[in-house]
């Protein structure tokens, strides 16, 4: 903590004052202690978020603004050409850090509200509750994630709501499992006991004791589940069955381009093209990953033993 | 009894149990439907004795219990039901048999499949267990690096690099891996090359990391300290020691890595034409042709169960305290 005297003295003991960090020094602390990989996954993430709240002023043209050229090449009038009906690579490119990345949010959140609140709930009421949610959740992640959202995806049709809904309900059973196991080991404390006791309903006790409690790991798994819904909407949007055209969305269009990559051989800037949007999703993905992998080894010093 | 048998029959009973559950949620998606499917399908100007003919033959004017019977013993006796597609509204049925475009596409998914599976199951072992060794040096740091990075990239992004540069830029291998049911062996392979290439480097970075993870924890446990302070050798703690308890976490990690596989295999035989299950469900869907969709997912969800089922039988068999009681 701050600066201890070098010579004992009683006076100095009692005079001396721990003083306490505002939480904005803490941050300030832990950001300056941040390793490079960290400080680099922050500044796409940041970037990321930028392009995405400001699209329509980065944007050189219209989301689906169609130019007569359809496949025009890299030039200074289209940065990085246009795609199979003549729409501008860049701007869908811009437009679609707002959609893809505001759809798995808002999805990987959702899954964060369904299964960070039941099992909370299944934590705290260890009766046919638990029993019930967590048969059911084995059930559920019987079945591979990608292949049930498909099966789901044919019966209600691809639409946004249909797509954030069905992935967000699939994703909560592992957010269910791991709220469940965290919380297990706050509910038996004697303050939980103590707050029951004094006859705090459920709400309260799952809010104001035990979320605070287990609020790291739940955090970083938020990271983690971010990756996995982004990757899995890219990938069903790649498939063509998640977010339809003509919306802009990088999944569909790797897919859309993706005959371009066989012009490599006689353009290499053409062969590039559809590998930008695959890129824009890895590149956050990794970012993620790699704040995600700071913050764990700080919270929990989760390391492999020497 | 002797606890092995009991346990392996619990477990057994378990993945029965599992069975029977995702059999009923695959089922149901037939009674999802909205109640005027059988007019989309069929096309508006499908008359109305038209619309409810196929109804009867869907069984739909039976009681949902009364048709999941039916649907699970025609399943078991290989029938998954007739397509939706190929039917129109005169009435005259193209339609063709689930089964019929399922089994030739299955046998090219299950080659595509036992290929990766074949490399990359060897290659992650050795891989996880050198870096387990020899962890903090150079070597662990850059393979930790390379496969954290190929975890972190969608598989239709590795698979068109691949492309990029094994079809493109040098045209070594085809990007489009048509095969059919007459391909030689030896085209077969060469065909499939990059594809199962793409499956390869995914799952290996998955499994490797897994691999890692359990003889690193399986070495830290104090009776491998023992072992190494009373002298034994390091080989001698391996394979006498850390070997026997390592069969189940390893066991665990090939077959989670085999059913993510079975997810993999769907994204990877679209970006390369490969006809296999993956691409004809996913035109399935696109189709909302449900007895396609949901034969191929009982297979796809079937195998991802057995999978893990045998894992963990594999680690009961193997755990050295169940065979030995006291």
């Amino acid at each position: 903590m701050s600066n201890k005297p070098n010579t004992y003295s009683a006076v100095a003991e009692v005079a001396y004052k721990r003083v306490r960090r505002s939480r904005l020094q803490r941050v300030k602390l832990g950001l300056s202690k941040a390793p490079p990989t960290a400080w680099f996954g922050m500044i796409v993430i940041f970037l990321y978020i930028f392009c995405a709240l400001f699209a329509p002023l980065l944007a050189p043209y219209g989301e689906a603004e169609i130019f007569p050229e359809p496949f025009a090449p890299w030039s200074s009038e289209f940065i990085f050409g246009t795609d199979q009906i003549g729409r501008d690579i860049l701007s869908r490119m811009i437009y679609g850090a707002r959609n893809t990345v505001s759809i798995a949010v808002a999805t990987t959140a959702l899954a964060f509200l369904i299964g960070g609140s039941l099992g909370l709930a299944a934590a705290i009421n260890m009766s046919w509750l638990d029993q019930f949610l967590s048969r059911l959740v084995d059930v559920l992640m019987a079945i591979p994630s990608l292949i049930f959202a498909l099966v789901l995806l044919s019966i209600f049709g691809s639409t946004v709501t249909n797509l954030i809904l069905i992935i967000a309900v699939l994703d909560s059973t592992r957010v269910f499992r791991l709220t469940r196991a965290v919380s297990l080991n706050v509910v038996v404390m004697d303050y939980v006991e103590a707050a029951r006791l004094r006859g705090e309903g459920l709400g309260w006790i799952m809010r104001r004791e035990i979320l605070p409690n287990i609020l790291p790991p739940l955090i970083a798994e938020f990271g983690l589940r971010f990756c996995f819904v982004f990757l899995t909407i890219a990938a069903l949007s790649f498939l063509g069955v998640g977010i339809q055209p003509p919306t802009a969305d990088w999944g569909s269009m790797v897919r859309e381009n993706a005959s371009l990559i066989m012009f490599a051989q006689y353009d290499l800037k053409a062969g590039l093209t559809p590998l930008l949007p695959a890129a824009a999703i890895a590149l956050l993905t990794v970012a993620v990953n790699f704040v995600v992998d700071w913050f764990l080894h700080k919270t929990s010093g989760l390391r492999d033993e020497q | 009894m002797h606890p092995v048998i009991k346990t392996v029959l619990g477990r057994l009973a378990m993945g029965v149990l599992t069975l029977f559950a995702v059999s009923l949620i695959i089922f149901s998606s037939m009674e999802l439907l909205p109640g005027d499917f059988g007019q989309a399908i069929l096309g508006q100007a499908a008359l109305p004795e038209t619309v409810a003919a196929f109804r009867r033959e869907l069984g739909l004017d039976q009681p949902a219990i009364v048709r999941y019977w039916q649907w699970v013993t025609a399943v078991l006796q290989g029938d998954l039901g007739t397509s939706f597609s190929g039917r129109n509204a005169s009435g005259v049925d193209r339609s063709r048999e689930v089964v019929d475009l399922v089994l030739p596409r299955l046998r090219n998914t299950l080659f595509l499949a036992s290929i990766a599976a074949l490399i990359a199951v060897p290659l992650s072992l050795l891989l996880g267990v050198t870096t387990a060794l020899y962890r903090n040096t150079f070597y662990d740091r850059s393979v930790n690096m390379a496969t954290l990075t190929t975890i972190s990239f969608p598989e239709f992004f590795v698979a068109y690099l691949l492309i990029l540069f094994f079809a493109s830029l040098y045209p070594i291998f085809p990007s489009l891996a048509n095969v059919d049911s007459d391909t030689l062996f030896g085209e077969r392979l060469y065909r499939a090359a990059l594809p199962a290439l793409t499956l390869t480097l995914v799952i290996v970075a998955h499994m490797m990391r897994m691999t890692r993870a359990a003889i690193i924890n399986l070495l830290a446990s104090p009776y491998i300290q023992m072992a190494r302070l009373s002298g034994a050798s390091s080989a001698e703690v391996i394979l006498k020691h850390a070997l026997p308890n390592a069969w189940a976490p390893i066991a665990t990690v090939i077959a989670f890595n085999l059913a993510y596989l079975v997810v993999g295999v769907v994204v990877v035989e679209v970006v390369f034409v490969y006809p296999g299950i993956g691409q004809l469900m996913v035109d399935a869907v696109a189709m909302r042709d449900i007895p396609v969709v949901q034969g191929c997912a009982l297979i796809f969800a079937v195998t991802y169960i057995l999978l893990n089922l045998l894992a963990d039988i594999i680690g009961i068999i193997t755990n050295p305290r169940l065979l030995h009681p006291r």
